[in-house]
């Protein structure tokens, strides 16, 4: 098995260039929580000059919604949503500092090509595990766009959360090469 | 009521009160308890797959399963969209208000109460409804004096990757094999595989997309023995579909699908519809008979 590198946040580029598609990473610190509403938002504010709520510089951004916190938890279960709804914000902010996406699912060429541009990386995590991973979650507070309820943004404090390089900013996909390598059909 | 009426009224009465705290229950339970199908085909996968990585990835879907269980938490953030199947006894009689209503109430106090998401929301301005209603509720008559609720919260990353298609009856059989195929490579790591594909044949296009997601309630590998062509095309779109690679979790390997479940009905002499919908591995569904 392979080794996981243990990773703090905030991203550098010197971090991310060192990664590489397939590498296993416990990612620990602070992430921001933002998925389709959020994203809409931070973009019109992009274009309209407008300040962000958050600080993007080498921030890392989980495609989430948790479940409501029972009482006497962190959070309730938390686990990443499919990515590609969130290509048409991405490239955008990224060019605004944005290091570091987890997810799950392909990303768009654009979306490859600006991991590689800016020196970022797409993380994937495991969906549909998320009772398991909100084990990972030490703290969570709502920081922006309370009114979106589930989509508000929240900043996470995560410890040993476990994920896989997908894109990295080589311009190397793991889904398209370990795909082919199970593949025996062809569609 | 007095006794008297009572003898010359056949009908069975259920309170909208019942059904309401059955849908609540019915929620909670298929949100944080995984069936047993589910689990079983699970242990069938680490069986079968020859990936380290999807082994590893399968592993944690049933280590998840456990902790959902033992701690009431949702399997997943995405307690989904809340779809039912209620089949309603021809000879009962609802009391005590309007049964969807009733329904609603039983959806709004499950994810209330039972710490859910509230994925619902308006279409075009995407603001939340609060409350995961409304439901998508199918109703139907039946014969009988009884009450069959089903739940089945649906998330929206395996509804997504779902599609139907009209195609040619020239098509046939090899046609509606290709989609299904097409369908489920396109989607690829989206829907959160291992998956269960629900496919629905023939009807009218609603109908064929009804009869896709009521595949999906059969408990998962159980085969369509109603029909043999069906029969036939299941064990071969499984063994198709698992031949793409995507793997658990997408990161590739042998298990793609649990299972593949097809439905089917006459359909126009013009068309020959066809859905295809994905569930994720967290395939939800209770059910209970009032």
């Amino acid at each position: 098995m392979i080794e996981a590198k243990r990773i703090h946040t905030p991203l550098t580029a010197e971090i991310c260039s060192s990664f590489s598609a397939g590498d296993m990473v416990l990612l620990s610190g602070a992430v921001y929580t933002a998925r389709d509403a959020a994203h809409r938002r931070m973009y019109e504010a992009l274009k309209k000059d407008l300040p962000l709520p958050i600080d993007l510089s080498k921030a890392t951004i989980f495609y989430a919604a948790p479940s409501p916190t029972p009482e006497g938890k962190v959070i309730g279960s938390i686990g990443p949503t499919t990515s590609y709804r969130m290509d048409v914000f991405t490239p955008a902010l990224l060019e605004h500092g944005l290091r570091g996406m987890i997810g799950k699912g392909n990303r768009s060429q654009e979306v490859v090509e600006a991991i590689k541009r800016y020196r970022a990386v797409y993380f994937g995590a495991i969906g549909g595990i998320a009772a398991l991973t909100a084990q990972c979650v030490k703290r969570m507070e709502v920081v922006a766009y309370e009114d979106l309820g589930p989509e508000a943004i929240r900043k996470l404090t995560v410890v040993d959360l476990p994920l896989v390089v997908i894109n990295d900013s080589q311009g190397s996909d793991l889904y398209l090469s370990e795909q082919k390598k199970w593949r025996i059909l062809s569609v | 009521m007095n006794t008297e009426n009572k003898k010359n009224n056949p009908w069975r009465r259920i309170n909208t009160k019942r059904i309401t705290a059955t849908v609540k229950k019915l929620f909670i339970g298929a949100n944080t308890i995984l069936g047993a199908d589910v689990v079983s085909a699970l242990h069938s996968a680490i069986k079968k797959e020859e990936s380290p990585i999807g082994r590893q990835v399968l592993t944690k879907i049933l280590q998840n399963a456990d902790i959902a269980c033992h701690e009431a938490m949702p399997i997943c953030q995405d307690t989904g969209l809340a779809v039912l199947f209620v089949e309603i006894g021809q000879d009962i009689r609802i009391v005590g208000g309007d049964l969807r209503k009733a329904i609603e109430e039983g959806v709004r106090q499950a994810y209330g109460e039972g710490f859910l998401r509230k994925s619902m929301c308006d279409p075009l301005t995407r603001t939340n409804t609060g409350d995961n209603t409304p439901a998508v509720i199918h109703m139907n008559i039946v014969p009988g004096n009884q009450l069959r609720i089903i739940a089945m919260p649906k998330g929206g990353g395996s509804e997504n990757m779902s599609a139907a298609r009209m195609l040619t009856p020239s098509a046939g059989i090899d046609g509606i094999k290709k989609f299904v195929l097409e369908t489920v490579d396109r989607a690829g790591a989206n829907p959160c595989p291992p998956i269960i594909v629900g496919i629905g044949i023939g009807g009218s296009l609603e109908q064929a997309c009804i009869l896709a997601k009521k595949a999906l309630l059969r408990p998962a590998g159980e085969k369509n023995t109603s029909d043999k062509r069906l029969t036939q095309m299941e064990k071969e779109l499984y063994t198709r579909i698992n031949e793409l690679g995507i793997g658990p979790a997408g990161l590739g390997g042998r298990v793609t699908t649990l299972a593949v479940h097809a439905e089917m009905m006459p359909c126009h002499i013009a068309s020959l519809p066809v859905a295809v919908n994905i569930q994720c591995h967290v395939a939800r569904h209770q059910e209970i008979v009032i």
